[in-house]
């Protein structure tokens, strides 16, 4: 499950980077999704990967943690998630926006010359 | 007023928060409305920051700290804020230029487009919460919603170059966040904690694999916020983004970057310190490497600027280089005379910019019809023809403020640009670092002086253009509301000179506290929860 988890998460991380060095704004933002699915796969293993525990133990009871996943991990990748998503949504307006105002979809706000 | 009430260090996040809320449901119709709430807040924010500081120094707090436990969960668990002397300078700083952008933008840019009151109020959340935590993930969220109501504030009156610059700063600063919960991930996963107090605990006694973890985590996180701060050469986005946003915006963002800086300054010296195990001072060469190149590379970019606004964004760049520098170079006796650069420069940096706002309508006569009906400086055109050349009130003002502006950027006598140079000056002479060689400090005074030399000869250079050339535009017209923010941020940078004395003082008890890492660990982790006797 390990080789598994890490090899998803570099194959996100490898397309993610490629694509956000990519000259058109759709690209880039594929990319940072990319990227952001990756970076929260991340954190969510660092909580260790097992299968079938329960997060949440029950009050008063003694218990012994290596029965249970690490909860703080997955409180943290889901405001990571509701974060990522927001400020994505925002570029996303941001690269309509620029669609509308320039007429392309470069990056830069205009395309290269065309003697290139 | 003593003790007063230990909610109110919750008050610099909450009440922007609520203000900005409540801002949304008003009709942008309101707009003086809108504007007196926005002050309002602003004002409390300021109100509060004095008194947090008047606390800090009184003594009545258990070692000039104040905690406070969030939803009342003992330290490593629950959400920490902790306040002390730096923090509430800092609140000072931010309140301070925050009421002044806004009595600026009051004119002209707060009526040019929607929600800039509420994207204001929670740019000013963002900035205060990431100055009190004291939690490495409540400090990406602070981040976070900072860097939303920027990206906002920056698209403030939409136009091509503004889109341009917004796309550019997004993404950099998207992909910047991605490192820092990358970063967070790595930090957490070699000590388990998140909270600054433990993590400083837990450091010194890590063994060599969590070790490199968490160093590569604090590497990766100081990406992020060296991003933030625009060290070379991760800080290309930064004259792009200056030059597009409107004047109080762009003041604005000149705090951003010093918020990068504190957050190196705050982590660096409470994670690396000497009490860090065999961690002690990782990372310091890398700043100190950096903020020297980033001087170099601000003083050449200086040169090279002819606009205005790239002047500014390279003395910004100039002046978060030297601080970046002088952090990484180690010595605590350091730390005051940084912090008061810090202050002066950040202040003057961001009354230029407004500054460049109003001269530019010196050729665009244009604008200044657009702008306002109301002339305060420009009534009586008593003219002193000395030179021949017309000279207006408003005229004399810009250039008077210019002036002023330009001496403390350069650090010339007698404005505090001068003081804070000449402290470093003489810091450095007397100075040792504990990582770095002797001849180190004589690299960092030659940078700092050829800095300097290359900001006299660029705002020269724009202020024999902008003042000494004959033109013929309609008298200048000034919103007393735009010439009254940048009198008062001067007079602040002369008050400095006056009070120099007793400001080091504090700041260097500031920086004292700073140093105190185990009394630091020792009251935010023996902090105790209320109950529920004692009531809340």
């Amino acid at each position: 499950m390990e080789l598994t988890i890490a090899l998803s998460i570099g194959v996100l991380f490898g397309s993610g980077i490629w694509l956000i060095l990519r000259p058109r704004s759709f690209q880039v933002i594929t990319g940072l999704l990319l990227l952001s699915y990756a970076v929260n796969l991340f954190i969510f293993i660092t909580g260790r990967l097992s299968v079938n525990k329960p997060p949440l133990i029950v009050q008063g009871e003694a218990v012994d943690p290596s029965l249970y996943a690490d909860p703080l991990p997955q409180a943290l990748v889901l405001t990571a998630i509701v974060i990522g998503f927001a400020t994505t949504a925002l570029y996303l307006v941001v690269l309509l926006g620029s669609r509308g105002l320039t007429g392309t979809d470069h990056v830069d706000g205009k395309e290269r010359d065309s003697a290139e | 007023m003593m003790y007063l009430n230990p909610h109110l260090i919750m008050l610099p996040i909450l009440l922007p928060l609520i203000a900005g809320a409540l801002m949304v449901l008003i009709n942008e119709r309101h707009h003086r409305l809108k504007f007196l709430i926005n002050l309002f807040s602003t004002a409390v924010m300021l109100l509060t920051a004095i008194q947090l500081l008047m606390q800090a120094e009184s003594g009545l707090w258990l070692a000039d700290m104040a905690v406070y436990l969030a939803a009342n969960w003992s330290a490593p668990f629950g959400i920490v804020l902790v306040a002390d002397r730096l923090a509430a300078i800092m609140l000072l700083l931010t309140a301070a230029l925050g009421t002044a952008t806004l009595v600026f933008s009051y004119s002209r840019w707060s009526k040019t487009g929607v929600h800039f009151h509420t994207l204001f109020q929670l740019l000013l959340m963002g900035i205060n919460g990431a100055i009190l935590t004291a939690d490495l993930f409540n400090l990406f969220v602070f981040f976070e919603v900072m860097l939303a109501a920027s990206y906002g504030l920056l698209l403030h009156g939409y136009n091509i170059s503004r889109i341009r610059a917004g796309m550019q700063y997004i993404v950099v600063n998207l992909v910047a966040s991605l490192f820092f919960l990358i970063g967070i991930a790595l930090v957490y996963a070699a000590t388990g904690t998140l909270n600054f107090a433990d993590l400083a605990l837990k450091i010194a006694t890590l063994d060599n694999t969590d070790r490199f973890i968490l160093q590569t985590g604090a590497a990766i996180l100081a990406v992020a916020f060296l991003t933030k701060s625009a060290m070379w050469p991760l800080g290309f986005w930064l004259p792009v983004t200056y030059s597009a946003a409107c004047a109080p915006v762009a003041a604005m963002l000149v705090l951003l970057t010093k918020i990068g800086v504190y957050v190196i300054l705050r982590l660096w010296w409470l994670l690396f310190s000497q009490h860090a195990g065999a961690s002690a001072g990782f990372g310091g060469s890398v700043l100190l490497c950096g903020g020297l190149l980033t001087m170099a590379f601000g003083a050449i970019g200086l040169l090279a600027s002819q606009e205005p606004r790239r002047i500014a964004s390279f003395s910004a760049v100039i002046s978060s280089g030297t601080l970046l520098a002088l952090i990484g170079y180690g010595d605590a006796a350091l730390l005051s005379s940084a912090l008061f650069y810090l202050i002066s420069s950040t202040l003057a940096v961001a009354a230029f910019i407004m500054l460049t706002e109003l001269t530019d309508r010196i050729y665009t006569p244009a604008a200044s019809v657009l702008a306002l009906s109301m002339e305060a400086f420009a009534v009586e055109e008593d003219t002193q023809e000395s030179a021949g050349v017309v000279i207006p009130a408003a005229m004399a003002f810009l250039g008077l403020a210019f002036a002023a502006c330009a001496l403390i950027m350069a650090g010339l006598p007698p404005l505090s640009g001068f003081v804070a140079k000449f402290s470093i000056l003489h810091g450095l002479l007397g100075s040792s670092s504990a990582h770095a060689p002797l001849w180190v400090r004589w690299i960092i005074l030659t940078l700092l002086l050829v800095a300097g030399l290359s900001a006299i000869i660029a705002l020269m250079r724009f202020g024999v253009r902008t003042f000494w050339t004959l033109y013929n535009s309609a008298p200048l017209r000034l919103h007393p509301t735009e010439a009254l923010p940048i009198l008062a941020i001067l007079l602040l940078g002369v008050s400095m000179v006056f009070t120099a004395g007793p400001l080091f003082n504090l700041l260097s008890r500031a920086s004292t506290d700073l140093q105190q890492t185990p009394a630091y660990i020792e009251r935010v982790l023996q902090h105790p929860v209320v109950t529920t006797q004692e009531g809340l």
